[in-house]
């Protein structure tokens, strides 16, 4: 079982794909790390020994940020733009969208579930 | 699309020389008054107090080294949303 910044890789995926299980490494960096360890794209998680995944975890320890720090430091950027109150600060308190999207109909992945407003009545024909 | 930086940020010239005038102790200290919403706050702004127009009148904002690279406007909310009514009375 390969444990990499504190994450447990599934064994029987392709390395490439392995790699992204970790919060902050995606395709390409995962792509970037492999070629840079020397190791085949298309090896499994479980064929690494135990060299080449100290390889992987010196690369990744020395020019990413993962997993809790990564988590840390996007919670930073997000409560600076919360205390200098501009226009993204504000939106993120309000739980809208912060690039200008409409919020007539959907956004419903910042706004969340619908929530149904009592007493509103559809315009009726006369 | 970003800015090119070979131009640098963007500020209204009659703004950089009135931040400019108020650091160097040539006018006094106060509010500077301004329209100039899309102007990009410099580490020249920091301490001073912007008069933002937002459309309708002027908010005032304090400038903190935090906020150097955004927009003055950004910080002077254009729209006053305050909830929808609570229930009308029958």
């Amino acid at each position: 079982m390969a444990r990499i910044a504190g994450v447990d890789l599934p064994k029987n995926k392709r390395g490439e794909i392995g790699l992204t299980y970790i919060f902050g490494i995606g395709r390409s960096t995962a792509q970037y790390i492999l070629d840079k360890a020397g190791i085949s794209l298309d090896k499994k998680v479980n064929q690494w020994n135990d060299e080449e995944l100290n390889a992987i975890r010196n690369i990744i320890t020395n020019e990413f940020k993962v997993e809790g720090q990564l988590r840390s430091e996007v919670q930073m950027s997000i409560k600076r733009l919360l205390d200098i109150a501009c226009y993204r600060g504000l939106r993120h308190r309000k739980g809208l969208p912060l690039r200008g999207q409409r919020t007539r109909t959907n956004s419903r992945t910042r706004k969340g579930k619908r929530k149904t407003v009592a007493g509103k009545k559809k315009a009726t024909k006369k | 699309m970003a800015r090119s930086i070979k131009k640098g940020p963007y500020v209204a010239d009659y703004l950089e020389k009135k931040v400019l005038a108020m650091n160097e102790g040539k006018t006094k200290k106060g509010v500077i008054k301004t329209w100039s919403r899309r102007s990009t706050i410099t580490p020249d702004f920091v301490g001073n107090t912007f008069a933002v127009h937002n459309g309708n009148k002027f908010i005032p904002v304090y400038v903190t080294e935090f906020m150097v690279g955004h927009k003055l406007g950004e910080f002077a909310p254009t729209r006053n949303f305050k909830g929808h009514s609570s229930k009308k009375i029958a």
